[in-house]
């Protein structure tokens, strides 16, 4: 790997579909890829419904692109984070989420986020 | 009066205001990110069963359907389709809690 590799951390913490914020989230997490960096996706608060399974978005006429979080390890991308306290406050289980991912404490989280060079808010 | 609410109740307090300002026989209509209150689990879910006695409470499938929560609707809540959200918005005057 050439030139300078940074940790990069996505924090995710809307709800998919009602605002554009998750997919565009997405769209710069696979331009990151591109650049060979050292990539972190946490889902915080309304961001882990972005994670649930079963999204069928025909009846809305969006692009349901809930399939492409599985497709990320694919580019490389296999450190996905998940607020434990945003999921059960939600009523959902690790179960319920469509990808492996780690589930982390609140303040786990945050101390995750401190050794970050660049964290990116969606 | 028709209550036409779309965010999600964990971010905005819209839900909240609408409940408390909706009066008794009034229809809420969850649309969008709204549509999680109406789901087993979520914290908002008690207070929409707490409101169902005095309120007509409805959601929207579609939006149900496309965030993966169709099979976790509470009962309190009646699902209805696009048709079934012209109906209401023709029944009623609509307010939304934007």
């Amino acid at each position: 790997m050439e030139g300078v590799v940074k940790k990069f951390m996505f924090v995710n913490r809307k709800a998919p579909y009602g605002t554009i914020y998750a997919l565009e989230s997405l769209e710069v997490v696979l331009i990151s890829a591109a650049f060979d960096q050292d990539v972190s996706l946490a889902f915080l608060d309304d961001g882990v419904y972005q994670l649930k399974k079963g999204q069928q978005t025909k009846g809305i006429e969006t692009k349901n692109f809930s399939p492409t979080y599985r497709a990320l390890d694919g580019y490389d991308i296999e450190k996905l984070y998940v607020e434990r306290e945003a999921m059960e406050a939600r009523g959902l289980t690790e179960a319920d989420l469509l990808v492996d991912v780690t589930v982390l404490s609140r303040r786990e989280l945050g101390m995750l986020m401190d050794g970050m060079d660049v964290v990116l808010s969606f | 009066m028709l209550h036409i609410v779309n965010k999600s109740p964990q971010e905005k307090n819209c839900l909240d205001a609408c409940l408390g300002v909706a009066t008794d026989g009034a229809a809420v209509l969850l649309i969008e990110d709204a549509v999680y209150a109406a789901t087993t689990g979520h914290p908002a879910a008690a207070k929409l069963e707490q409101a169902q006695s005095r309120l007509k409470l409805y959601v929207l499938r579609p939006d149900l359907e496309a965030r993966g929560m169709a099979d976790r609707l509470i009962a309190a809540v009646t699902a209805v389709d696009y048709g079934g959200f012209v109906d209401l918005a023709a029944e009623h005057t609509c307010q939304s809690w934007l």
